[in-house]
């Protein structure tokens, strides 16, 4: 019995938090990560593909298609630049929000409405009123209707605590179905779908695409300094960091909390103006298209840090449009761009671990030795 | 029947898509997880069980067999989902929040793509007879009370039950609550947590395979469920973290959600075209003021679990 009293259970290693890491390192183990769920993503395209199995295509045509997809043809880089501008923007739109760790998952929406505002006085008024007039109407109108989608909740949180999350998320569906009433109303013949407006057209040049682009890069940079520089965006990392200081401190919480999501749902205003004044000219309920979503992961990743948000965004809208390609070459769904999307993203999340932690191998009676001292 | 009886029938058969969903996230959120994939998980809970239904539904199986092989494949490709979730967030200590959306973008995506190789002949029309027990061939909505229905008002009650009356349930609870203390007590927090999610990601794949399979019975029924998952989210809340509640919640939200197609069978009542978007609009205005509701009442019993959301790191004191 006595021999018993020695064996100590030790499991083979623990974990420890990291004080901190070296900058290469943590960029190589998300580099690892991402190239970890490529190789995955080639696995679960073979199960789906046909062409893949039967040998038409080979797994080396499956990695060229991300870069043949965004950066093929010269209009195919026009098109990944302008998806990846309208990405960083509703990005940047919920990043404030984010940083005081207001989860607000109603992007969508309050981009959506923004679109809707922009639209809705387009349809009303375009023709009747100067150009220049029309569309400072439809950039005021889309940043209101942004920011009211976002206040409302937001007052109810600063008031009562409502869980922003749910509240937020709510207000992506009754969006959705203003949008499909107006579409209803403004189309009576009961197709339901707006063709292109003729009037509220954002001026371009150089490419279409290009000013919305420079509006993105400008937006990027100014958000990075209102964040990191101004008594406002100082409040905000407060209130994140811990609701209890910034009251000791004699921050008015609530006040930060509501203006905070009034500057986000202005952006996502903004959002809305783009893709609405200077994209489609037109809406759907699908004006969106999940993008307030994945402005959250893009946003997340980054650690919401605006200059860092343009490698996020950029990933995955290159991710995006590659899996596009690829479901058209391999003859899989339309849905596709989803699934890889969702494996990168969970390789990059696990990834974080292995930056904040770190596995230390128990060697043998050594713990044990260390806990009695 | 009476037009208002068989509105209330529908609503009921339609809720159990939500019974499923809810009563599944809620288990997650006992143990302190917030499974913002559930949508995801909804979404993949179908998709395995049409697939083992594509696999055998022309088979000479017996029909008790095959109505328990679709549920068992449904059943394990959501857990497989809630796996990928409890390991992220519990093991490597993931954000829940993002964790869950990524689990959504990516259930909701590979559902589509497997649904599209799948062919709903065989995996919808054979099957279907069997599953509409023991109202079969009925014409009115009774006929959507089938076994899948039954199975959802059982697993809500059992739920509640195992929660709120039994040690397993106390120290879940306690998970959910503090895992602090409940790791000082000898609780397996880890053992738990994983638990938890995973048999709440497989309760609320059941809602998907139920909503493509029985409720809809169409082949297009997949492309509209993800909607469902987030109002099962939602739903939660309504049901103050009781499983048997969400049986009345779900019939709410199923009499709002159906409210703008059987209105129009109601005499004296016209909807025009432009009032239909207006009245899909109900459930999701209705959940807005619950929570504001339950949120003004304040009361301690009506509260999420203390810890939910937050990862739990046995060295961080």
């Amino acid at each position: 019995m006595a021999e018993h009293k020695n064996i100590v259970h030790e499991p083979p290693f623990h974990l420890a938090k990291r004080a901190s890491i070296v900058w290469w390192k943590a960029w190589l183990i998300r580099i690892a990560a991402v190239a970890l769920g490529l190789v995955v993503c080639g696995l679960v395209a073979y199960l789906f593909s046909d062409r893949l199995r039967n040998g038409k295509k080979t797994l080396e045509d499956f990695y060229y298609c991300f870069i043949k997809g965004s950066f093929g043809t010269e209009r195919k880089l026009w098109k990944f630049l302008k998806n990846m501008a309208v990405l960083q923007c509703i990005s940047l739109a919920i990043t404030p929000a984010f940083r005081m760790r207001f989860w607000n998952t109603g992007a969508e929406g309050q981009t959506l409405m923004g679109v809707w505002g922009a639209i809705a006085v387009a349809f009303y008024l375009g023709g009747k009123i100067p150009n220049w007039l029309l569309l400072t109407l439809m950039f005021v109108a889309a940043l209101i209707c942004g920011a009211v989608w976002s206040v409302i909740p937001a007052i109810f949180k600063a008031k009562w605590d409502t869980n922003e999350t749910l509240f937020t998320l709510m207000m992506n569906y009754v969006a959705t179905y203003v949008v499909s009433y107006f579409l209803v109303v403004w189309v009576p013949s009961g197709s339901s779908s707006l063709g292109k407006l003729k009037f509220g057209k954002l001026p371009s040049f150089g490419h279409d695409y290009l000013l919305i682009i420079l509006i993105v890069l400008a937006l990027t940079v100014l958000l990075y300094i209102y964040l990191r520089y101004s008594k406002q965006g100082y409040e905000i990392s407060v209130v994140g960091e811990s609701v209890r200081t910034a009251q000791y401190s004699g921050m008015n919480v609530k006040k930060v909390v509501i203006r905070t999501m009034i500057v986000s749902g202005l952006l996502c205003g903004l959002a809305g103006y783009l893709i609405g004044a200077g994209l489609d000219q037109s809406i759907t309920t699908e004006s969106v298209g999940g993008q307030g979503f994945t402005a959250i992961m893009v946003s997340w990743l980054a650690k919401f840090n605006p200059l860092v948000m343009l490698l996020t965004s950029g990933l995955v809208s290159l991710l995006n449009q590659g899996a596009a390609q690829i479901s058209q070459d391999f003859n899989v769904s339309g849905a596709f761009p989803d699934v890889i999307v969702g494996i990168i993203l969970f390789f990059i999340i696990g990834s974080e671990f292995f930056i904040n932690y770190q596995i230390i191998l128990t060697r043998k009676g050594h713990a044990g030795r260390e806990a009695v001292k | 029947m009476n037009i208002w009886l068989n509105f209330l029938i529908d609503s009921l058969a339609f809720g159990a898509t939500f019974m499923y969903g809810s009563t599944g996230e809620i288990i997650t959120e006992k143990g302190g997880h917030l499974n913002l994939g559930i949508p995801g998980v909804m979404c993949m809970g179908g998709a395995g069980g049409c697939l083992v239904l594509n696999m055998i539904g022309k088979s000479n199986l017996p029909g008790a067999l095959i109505v328990i092989l679709g549920i068992l494949g449904a059943v394990t490709m959501a857990m497989l989902m809630g796996l990928i979730y409890s390991f992220l967030t519990v093991t490597l200590r993931a954000n829940q929040n993002v964790t869950g959306l990524a689990l959504t973008t990516f259930g909701a995506g590979l559902m589509k793509v497997i649904m599209s190789k799948l062919d709903a002949t065989v995996y919808l029309v054979g099957p279907k007879q069997f599953y509409r027990w023991p109202f079969a061939g009925r014409t009115d909505s009774l006929q959507y009370l089938g076994v899948l229905f039954f199975l959802a008002v059982i697993i809500a009650v059992v739920s509640s039950w195992v929660l709120y009356k039994t040690k397993v349930g106390l120290h879940l609870r306690a998970v959910g609550e503090n895992p602090g203390t409940a790791d000082a007590v000898g609780i397996n927090v880890t053992r738990y947590k994983y638990a938890a999610s995973c048999i709440g990601s497989g309760i609320a794949g059941l809602g998907g395979f139920y909503y493509i399979i029985d409720y809809m019975a169409s082949p297009e029924a997949y492309l509209s469920l993800e909607v469902f998952g987030w109002l099962s989210i939602a739903l939660v809340i309504f049901a103050l973290w009781r499983p048997h509640m969400t049986i009345i919640g779900s019939t709410v939200f199923g009499f709002l959600f159906s409210c703008s197609s059987h209105i129009a069978n109601i005499d004296g009542i016209t909807v025009t075209m432009a009032a239909k978007p207006l009245l899909k609009m109900l459930p999701y205005v209705f959940t807005i003021a619950v929570l504001i509701f339950t949120s003004i009442r304040n009361k301690r019993e009506n509260q999420p679990p203390a810890s939910l959301g937050l990862s739990y790191f046995r060295e961080e004191r």
